[in-house]
């Protein structure tokens, strides 16, 4: 059980995909300018990745390296996602349309989030069972929110803040991207108790 | 006065009291000005709406205008002498816009129009109610509330307590200490008759314990009434203890809410001056047509003065005789007045303090710095609120995030501004965030009406439409009819022609017109 | 794969056909921001069209003079989409105001009472005419069908009721 544990706390906060992976800068440039709408999409990728995680554990193990199909599997786990990803926009159209007005072209841009594509391949690679693969799928995902969110939290703020002319917009998201970075490997010591 | 445990406020400011130069000497009485300028415009809630002409003949204490809606009170001739006229004035206001005032020229005699005294236990309340808004009766802390208003009876609660603000907090001001001082008894037959008509079962009074005389007097007066039970309470000096919903919190404990008032938990208040008017009105007839008034700060003579409603602030302050450098004129107390962009301004029932500031006596504030999060205003702050996020948001002019810090709790009690190390003016951009989000709720009302207008007028042209397809649907089967009945060639053509008159006919006679 | 493909497809479409969506909600929202003087500068017959259209992603944000800057902030942050000036081609932000009518020149024609689409014009036939100044939103439909030219923009003034607290302004810091 603690093992569970450690996959989790690690994807969360030690290896955590944004800061640490540099996985999924795309949605986390894009979409944290409101808190509200960081929080949907970090909903909207949990979902996606957590199933699919699951999924494609299930299509590598069981279909693609028992008839050696091994050299599909990039190709696969795409397919895979983007029907995921179809399926959750078309529940979020039906629950929250405004979210799904919001996060607009990101939302089918989680298909191509490399995050989620790069979860499955990590869980290969790592030989993670099944349990492993969705713990993990899940771990990254709420570290993707966490860094989301924080991000967003931030931004708001910085909306307020005396910021010099020249950088506003993306340039001072972007420093305050790299010192968050910097933040989060202070995480790294929590690793020796694995 | 009886040993109870008191409570505690958080936060608020131990400024200089500057009490002592202005309550030293007795209430002078101003001289009548030649002309009094008496806003419609006086109290919190609706304008009043003006009864006088130009040209007429008004006697002292007579009602020149009358309330102007639910919340308004009527306003009367400060003396006796000849209206001339309804003008726009300038009025103690920041904005130093005009606003329309009743101009009196006095005429020497200051003749009482007819009054009388009331006994108020023999009346019905509402009856003594309405008597208190004819009397032109509202709260002289400062804010002008109609007081008539606070004394309705609300369905769900009943009022317990009635608290008597003389914490008079403020420095500089000392009206109502010298108020307190020198008639105790009319304050207290006052405040009497206000629970009377509010069903309140006792009566607190809390006066800040630098102000020793004070204490005492209504202490003394206190001890010799009987009837409704009366504390004089001394509450700790601490700016903003007269605050409403601090003074509350000291005396009783009862923490208000946002978007409570006092009487949703039996309690409600009343400032020492308007229990004294009270009396007044209800007990001689007088009508609210002076009050006591502190002048004060960098003039030779400090003192309070008993002054006309109308006086222009001009005369009023002569009397104190301003100091060569005095260079600016503030209303109110240097806390939470403001400076009089005009001293043509008249007097109005709100103003409880003129205070005479010159560059030594209130040195410019240095230059705003940034905010460094340092928490002295969270800490100073008597409402509990973070001064420093709602600075944040207002200053980027994100109202929406202030609101959510709730800047609609601020009471502007310029703790925050006095304790900012950066000298960051907080309440201003309090005010600032405040009037714009106010005006920007009014816009929206205004578009939701205009949108229901407007939907109104679509849906009226398409039941109008149908209408008269039904109509001409109607007489098309009507005409048809009788065509049909009618056989003959010549009964049609007779049919045509009065068809044809009658389209000449609205074109002959005139339409009637619709008003 | 293909089996694979097949199911998944299946299995969208069934989905699709579950949740299928109703109405708009966001037009509602949209149209709140909008000030409903219903003036049809943005090239639409009212604000709800213009919604409607903004909805779709038929119509831009910046189309709306009456709504100023400040509506365009609000629906850029309502839709997620980046601020931009208003769009000239609509015409420019002016100061509030309402219509006045010059009452010794009117003859009654009843031509702007019809033009007015929030009913804030009273009269009748061959009647002087005047607008309700609270209910007049300034759209300026009435302007243009006046036959003696009889009404005017009139911006609205100032008073203790609509003063507002400046903003503070910043003291320069000395330079030391």
């Amino acid at each position: 059980m603690a093992s569970y544990l450690f996959i989790v706390l690690g994807a969360v906060l030690v290896n955590n995909v944004v800061f640490v992976r540099i996985l999924g800068l795309c949605p986390f440039m894009g979409v944290s300018k409101k808190l509200e709408t960081a929080l949907g999409m970090g909903a909207a990728t949990t979902f996606v990745l957590t199933l699919a995680s699951g999924t494609s554990y299930v299509i590598d193990s069981w279909l693609l390296v028992p008839n050696h199909l091994e050299y599909l599997r990039t190709l696969s786990f795409i397919v895979t996602i983007a029907a995921i990803v179809q399926l959750t926009e078309l529940v979020i159209e039906k629950t929250s349309p405004l979210l799904h007005q919001v996060l607009g072209i990101y939302l089918p841009l989680i298909t191509t989030n490399c995050a989620v594509l790069g979860v499955p391949l990590l869980n290969v690679g790592m030989k993670h069972n099944l349990v492993e693969s969705m713990m993990f799928g899940l771990g990254s995902a709420v570290g993707f929110t966490l860094a989301l969110v924080l991000f967003a939290g931030i931004r708001e703020r910085l909306e307020g803040a005396d910021v010099p002319v020249h950088f506003r917009g993306t340039a001072i998201a972007m420093i305050t991207a790299g010192l968050m970075g910097l933040a989060f490997m202070g995480f790294a010591g929590l690793d020796k108790y694995k | 006065m009886n040993v109870r445990e008191l409570f505690k406020f958080t936060g608020g400011v131990k400024p200089a009291s500057h009490k002592a130069e202005s309550n030293q000497a007795a209430i002078a009485v101003a001289p009548l000005s030649p002309v009094l300028t008496v806003p419609l415009r006086q109290n919190a809630g609706l304008a009043s709406r003006p009864l006088v002409q130009a040209g007429d003949k008004v006697l002292k204490g007579q009602i020149i205008a009358g309330p102007g809606g639910s919340i308004s009170v009527a306003i009367h001739a400060p003396t006796s002498g000849t209206v001339r006229g309804i003008e726009t004035h300038p009025i103690p206001h920041p904005s130093g816009l005009l606003s329309p005032c009743v101009v009196i020229e006095a005429d020497g005699e200051d003749r009482w129009i007819e009054h009388s005294a009331v006994d108020p236990y023999s009346l019905p309340v509402d009856e003594l109610r309405m008597r208190l808004r004819d009397a032109g009766v509202v709260g002289l802390g400062g804010a002008a509330f109609p007081s008539f208003v606070k004394t309705q009876h609300s369905p769900t609660q009943d009022i317990e307590t009635l608290i008597l603000n003389g914490a008079e907090c403020e420095p500089f001001i000392t009206c109502d200490d010298l108020l307190m001082r020198t008639k105790p008894d009319e304050i207290l037959d006052g405040a009497a008759i206000l629970a009377h008509i509010a069903g309140a079962k006792r009566i607190v009074v809390g006066i800040e314990d630098n102000k020793p005389e004070a204490v005492s007097a209504m202490s003394t007066a206190a001890a010799k009434r009987s009837g409704l039970p009366i504390e004089v309470i001394a509450v700790p000096t601490r700016y903003p203890a007269g605050g409403e919903k601090q003074l509350i919190r000291v005396l009783t404990g009862i923490e208000i809410p946002f978007g409570k008032l006092g009487p949703d938990y039996g309690v409600q208040c009343f400032n020492v001056g308007t229990a004294c008017a009270t009396a007044r009105a209800l007990l001689s007839g007088e009508p609210m047509i002076s009050r006591l008034v502190t002048v004060t700060g960098n003039v030779e003579r400090p003192g309070n003065f008993e002054v006309r409603i109308g006086t222009p602030i001009s005369d009023l302050l002569k009397l104190a005789e301003p100091k060569a450098d005095t260079d600016r004129t503030l209303m109110g107390g240097p806390m939470m007045g403001f400076a009089l962009p005009t001293l043509d301004a008249p007097l109005v029932k709100a103003t409880n303090c003129i205070l005479a500031g010159s560059k030594a006596m209130f040195p410019p504030p240095g230059p705003e710095m940034p905010c460094i999060r340092c928490g002295s205003c969270a800490r100073a702050c008597p409402m509990d609120l973070q001064p420093f996020e709602m600075f944040w948001f207002s200053r980027a002019k994100i109202l929406g995030k202030a609101q959510e810090y709730h800047l609609f709790d601020c009471i502007e009690c310029g703790c925050c501004t006095y304790v900012c190390p950066s000298r960051i003016p907080l309440v201003d951009y309090f005010r600032f965030a405040k009037s714009e989000i106010r005006a920007r709720e009014k816009e929206n009302e205004a578009a939701d009406a205009a949108r229901l207008r407007y939907e109104f007028r679509l849906e009226r042209e398409e039941r109008e439409k149908q209408e008269k397809a039904a109509k001409l649907a109607a007489k098309a089967a009507e005409t048809k009819a009788k065509l049909a009945a009618a056989g003959d060639a010549d009964e049609k053509k007779a049919l045509i022609a009065a068809a044809m008159a009658r389209t000449q006919e609205p074109k002959a006679e005139e339409k009637p017109s619709a008003e | 794969m293909a089996i694979g493909s097949v199911l998944l497809g299946g299995a969208l479409g069934y989905a699709s056909v579950k949740f299928r969506v109703e109405g708009d909600p966001l037009v509602e929202k949209i149209d709140a921001i909008l000030p409903q003087t219903q003036c049809g500068q943005c090239g639409f017959p009212g604000c709800k069209p213009y919604a409607e259209a903004i909805a779709k992603g038929e119509a831009d944000i910046n189309c709306c003079p009456p709504g100023g800057e400040e509506g365009i902030r609000k629906l850029a942050d309502l839709l997620g989409r980046e601020f931009k000036p208003l769009s000239g081609e609509h015409g420019i932000e002016k100061p509030k105001s309402t219509a006045v009518i010059d009452e010794n020149v009117c003859i009654g024609c009843t031509l702007c009472i019809q033009a007015c689409p929030v009913d804030a014009i009273v009269g009748a036939a061959k009647q002087m005419h005047t607008v309700i100044a609270s209910q007049c939103t300034g759209c300026e439909l009435c302007l243009a069908p006046c036959p003696v030219n009889c009404i005017a923009m009139v911006p609205i003034p100032e008073t203790i009721d609509n003063w507002k607290w400046k903003y503070p302004v910043f003291a320069v810091r000395k330079a030391a």
